[in-house]
């Protein structure tokens, strides 16, 4: 793909911290959901987001719809900034900080746009289809609903029109428009869900695990509905799972999750064939292939341990309790985020000993 | 008397819900040998849950059992009263569930609940009982046992519950242990661990495993034989390498080729099955999968394809098998 | 030779193995018929035998204290000389003449009280008092809490802590000591405006009555409250209204076409269910004399007054007890099969 496009989203640092329930008001503990996490999608392209539960991938899609306010970090899209927390270094088209007359770095302007008109080209689609759709709206509202929030239609007839328009377009049609979401089975409440975020025309999707909820044979089905819809109308998608093969399967670019940081991101096929943190080799080799004798010769890499809570991530690098490679200047420092490849990042203190 | 650990012949089930009979089990066989790894692959509603409860003698509420047998270890589990099934449960065939936080009691402390199963099956007393459960946790791979028996559930991690499961599964040693979707609610790397260890106590104890799952990843790398089922049938079952390389109902095809490969180099377009899964209030007259085969047939659509065998151990039920053999004996005729 | 079996019995033809069109595939996909929620929970709410025997029963009864007192040949205050403590089915001195002079007199089913007035209408007119006051304050309650309740849950934080410690206080203050002391405090400023014109009304349900209403209006919402903000909590946090705010939707949109339309069922259940604890509040509180005014009856004051006689006249103090208990069973188990209909998540 082209990789010269446009960037059409992009975050810079952002940062989503969540008061710890329970914890009292005077002195809240925070679960750092997401921690100074950067990337871009260029236009037309898949970016996957992988990893555990836990580990802050949704709350990365929210957070960058502007669902939750981020703590801090600058999200622009299409060249515009529509979040600055004010307390973040600006950067120029070439991603090198702007620096001051003194050498010193050159924070953003704080700002906070008004999202109503960016609500028109960025959309969700999420993962739970039962739960997504109001169960006492007919699924021609429920499609219905962004046409009426926008005033997309000048009369009754437009409206409905544009709504089977849409049911069309995920492969149902005018007849289930009358229906509840309970009368429809997973796959084809989750193809309203689809006609729900395309009502508006959406130049970004937000795909939060849109198929893990399904059944095997009806995963497939969205999965190339998704790439049929990218491809006639050149959307752009960030695609957030936990099943690699799926990610790897949609996706131009994968980012590797681990407790609120990014730990890893390469193009798709540099990521499942030459990846180089220990944790997204670990997660590679754990998938099960549906393939007898390749199963049988492959000799897994099994983790021991269990996902650390995320109130209380380890002290330096988030993985070294789990990770073979580990020593003490792991516990000590985090592992800088760098390059180690063309658009291949990475972040660990022992890339030169994971062989 | 079977020769079999497990054989269900002709099962049927029905689940009587207000809006009407909804047929689980369709007429479903299924054997299983002693030691052996069956693995059950279907969508959600196809049965394979409701097949292997009945081992365990468990209908839930609105269904009855309105057909055929079902034989465990010498027991014919459908003419048991609760009161002898309880003696069995636990005891000869034990269960892991999807949920590891719903199955455990979160006001009893993991001792205390694996001790119950082995006080509830054995003459043990309560010191040798506490004893063995410390020796059980060891076994699943928990450090600390003697500290860890004093938790309660919500302390533990989703994976830890889950060996607690298993160590309270196998208190008295089973020669069946059902799991049901047991790494479904976990993450990748907590399923490796759980299924290594299922893997390595199976060989250690030697006890059959029932693995129902909708992953075909963790069937192919854990599984002797595989049963796919369907809409309240077995439609194709067989030994894996039958299942994943010389698969004979479009359904088993339709799903091996519907899951994308993280080891294929290029990314191909996935070949969905099309449809909607069958309504089970309203399933069809034929086969339940005809309405999204791509090969169905006019036959399909009025009658159930009988069983076609390929081996002793490889069956499908597919009308496409039966054309070959019809078309054979006409060649034959003529 | 299981396929040769099949083959006999069946009589394959070398036509059932050309290809199905897609049509005839399709055929055998049937979309159900298809059900809204109303509709659903009604044709449950019709099968719930039970609820349905209550129904019948509140009909009727709402029959009897609504439509039957407004032509029945008594009224409820009217007084019958020589007519008093008629045991029921009896007729004064007074009647026995007038028939036997061929005229046609309407029986006292229930007899007469001490005054001479006609039980059987007082008991009609009673609950038709204790029904309003059961309907009225269902509705107070249901406005005052439902709002109280889905503004708190709304806007979180600061706001609901401090409206559910409110909450929290209010629960604590003993009701009929409340109800008491306001009685008291009200009697003064309430028979000045029931003076004024258009306050009339008042004089006529009596101070007590009123206060009774303002006591409702002032304590017993905090249930109502309670449960609407719980509901409301749930729904705010739920995937759809994310997808709602996804789209743009602003909080009236969400509040309107999301959270009240999915906390309806909720609240039709629980109002229902407040009807038959109103009238037994009132009914408790018009024995202890603190309810109607007389000579206005309601079932709770029929009840009282008939204490007295207790031993000589059973029938006055039964006649009341029996249908208030009556109303009270019934409502509960429609409320019951309501919310089996239209909330099955409440069950259990």
């Amino acid at each position: 793909m082209d990789d010269t496009s446009k960037k059409l989203v992009e975050i810079q640092h952002l940062k989503q911290y969540f008061p710890v329930a329970g914890s009292s008001i005077l002195s809240r503990t925070y679960v750092k959901a997401v921690d100074d996490v950067s990337f871009f999608i260029r236009k037309g392209q898949t970016l996957g987001l992988v990893g555990e539960s836990g580990c802050g991938k949704t709350t990365t899609g929210r957070t960058l719809l502007q669902l939750y306010e981020p703590t801090a970090g600058r999200i622009i899209y299409d060249g515009n900034v529509i979040f600055d927390s004010g307390n973040v270094p600006l950067y120029d088209e070439n991603g090198k900080p702007v620096l001051d007359g003194e050498g010193k770095p050159v924070l953003g302007k704080k700002t906070k746009v008004n999202m109503l008109p960016y609500r028109r080209k960025m959309q969700i689609v999420f993962q739970d289809p039962y739960a997504s759709l109001d169960p006492r709206m007919t699924v021609g509202d429920i499609v219905g609903e962004a046409i009426d929030i926008h005033k997309l239609a000048s009369s009754k007839a437009e409206r409905r029109d544009k709504i089977i328009t849409m049911l069309e377009r995920v492969g149902l049609n005018s007849e289930h428009a009358n229906r509840y979401p309970h009368e429809f089975s997973g796959g084809q409440r989750q193809r309203v869900g689809i006609a729900r975020a395309l009502a508006v025309d959406p130049e970004f999707i937000v795909c939060d695990e849109p198929i893990s909820a399904l059944d095997v044979s009806i995963q497939a089905q969205v999965i190339n509905m998704l790439e049929d819809l990218q491809r006639e109308f050149g959307l752009t998608y960030l695609f957030i799972a936990h099943d690699l093969s799926v990610v790897k399967h949609i996706s131009t670019k994968i980012g590797v999750m681990y407790l609120g940081k990014l730990v890893e991101m390469a193009d798709s096929y540099e990521l499942t064939f030459h990846s180089c943190h220990p944790y997204t080799r670990s997660l590679i080799s754990a998938i099960p292939i549906a393939d007898p004798i390749t199963s049988r010769n492959s000799k897994r890499i099994v983790l021991q341990g269990d996902i650390p809570s995320p109130v209380n991530p380890p002290s330096g690098c988030h993985f070294r309790t789990r990770c073979p490679y580990a020593d003490k200047l792991c516990a000590e420092a985090e592992p800088k985020w760098g390059k180690v490849g063309e658009g291949h990042w990475c972040a660990c203190h022992h890339l030169d000993r994971v062989d | 008397m079977s020769e079999h650990l497990v054989d269900i012949k002709n099962e049927r089930l029905s689940f009587f819900t207000p809006a009407g009979e909804v047929k689980a089990l369709n007429d479903v066989s299924l054997y299983l040998e002693d030691g052996e790894v069956l693995g059950i692959v279907g969508e959600s509603g196809s049965g394979k849950s409701v097949t292997s409860y009945s081992i365990m003698g468990i209908t839930a509420d609105p269904g009855r059992i309105i057909g055929g047998t079902v034989e465990f270890n010498g027991h014919h589990i459908e003419k048991l009263s609760e009161k002898e099934m309880r003696k069995i449960r636990g005891k000869e065939v034990s269960m892991i569930f999807q949920d590891p936080m719903t199955s455990l009691n979160p006001v009893y402390t993991i001792g205390n609940q694996i001790e119950e199963a082995i006080l509830l099956h054995t003459d043990k007393s309560k010191a040798e009982a506490r004893e063995r459960a410390v020796e059980l946790l060891r076994l699943v791979g928990i450090n600390e046992p003697e500290k860890r028996i004093k938790q309660y559930p919500h302390e533990l991690s989703g994976g830890m519950r889950q060996r607690v499961m298993i160590a309270i599964a196998l208190a008295c040693e089973p020669k069946l242990l059902i799991a049901d979707e047991p790494t479904t609610a976990l993450d990748v790397t907590i399923q490796a661990q759980i299924l290594e260890l299922i893997m390595e106590l199976k060989e250690k104890l030697g006890m059959a495993v029932i693995l129902i799952t909708h992953d075909l990843g963790i069937v192919s790398s854990m599984c002797d034989r595989i049963a796919v089922m369907y809409a309240g049938k077995v439609i194709e079952c067989g030994s894996t390498d039958d299942i994943f390389y010389t698969p004979k109902h479009e359904y088993t095809r339709g799903l091996l080729r519907s899951v994308p490969r993280l080891d294929e180099k290029e990314s191909q377009r996935l070949v969905a099955i099309e449809g909607t899964p069958v309504d089970m209030l309203n399933p069809p007259a034929g086969c339940p999968f005809a309405p999204r085969c791509p090969k169905c047939m006019k036959i399909c659509l009025r009658e159930m394809p009988p069983y076609t065998y390929f081996s002793d151990i490889h069956y499908s039920a597919c009308w496409l098998n039966q054309k070959e053999e019809f078309e054979n004996a006409g060649k034959e005729e003529s | 030779m299981d396929i040769k079996k099949n083959f006999l019995s069946l009589q394959l033809k070398a036509d059932d193995f050309i290809p199905a069109t897609e049509e005839e595939k399709q055929s055998l996909v049937i979309m159900r018929e298809s059900v809204g929620f109303w509709k659903d929970g009604l044709r449950r709410l019709v099968k719930n035998k039970v609820a349905m025997v209550s129904l019948v029963f509140i009909v009727i009864i709402m029959f009897f204290s609504f439509v039957v007192p407004s032509f029945y040949p008594y009224s409820y205050e009217q007084q019958q000389k020589g007519a008093e403590n008629l045991f029921p089915m009896k007729y004064s001195a007074n009647e026995l003449q007038r028939i036997e002079e061929g005229e046609k007199v309407f029986p006292h089913f229930l007899g007469t009280d001490k005054l001479g007035r006609d039980y059987a209408v007082r008991v009609m007119v009673g609950s038709r008092i204790s029904l309003t006051v059961g309907l009225v304050a269902a509705v107070i309650i249901l406005v005052i809490g439902s709002l109280y309740g889905s503004i708190a849950a709304f806007f979180g934080g600061w706001v609901d802590i401090i409206m559910m410690r409110i909450v929290d206080i209010i629960y604590t203050i003993p009701d009929v000591l409340l109800i008491v002391l306001l009685s008291f405090a009200l009697k003064a400023p309430l028979k000045a405006l029931s003076a004024t014109q258009g306050f009339k009304w008042i004089g006529v349900v009596g101070p007590n009555l009123v206060s009774i209403f303002i006591v409702f209006a002032l304590l017993y919402w905090v249930g109502m409250a309670r449960i609407v903000r719980s509901q409301v909590l749930v729904l705010r946090e739920s995937e759809y209204v994310t997808a709602a705010r996804a789209l743009g939707a602003n909080n009236s949109r969400i509040v309107r076409k999301h959270l009240l339309t999915n906390c309806i069922g909720t609240l039709i259940v629980t109002t229902t269910l407040q009807i038959p604890s109103s009238i037994f509040t009132e009914s408790y509180l018009s024995f202890l004399g603190l309810g109607v005014a007389v000579p206005l009856p309601s079932l709770g004051s029929l009840a009282s007054s008939a204490i007295n006689g207790m031993n000589t006249y059973p029938y006055l103090l039964i006649a009341p007890a029996v249908l208030i208990s009556l109303i009270i069973l019934s409502f509960n188990l429609f409320g019951d099969g309501l919310r089996d209909a239209f909330d099955p998540k409440m069950k259990k």
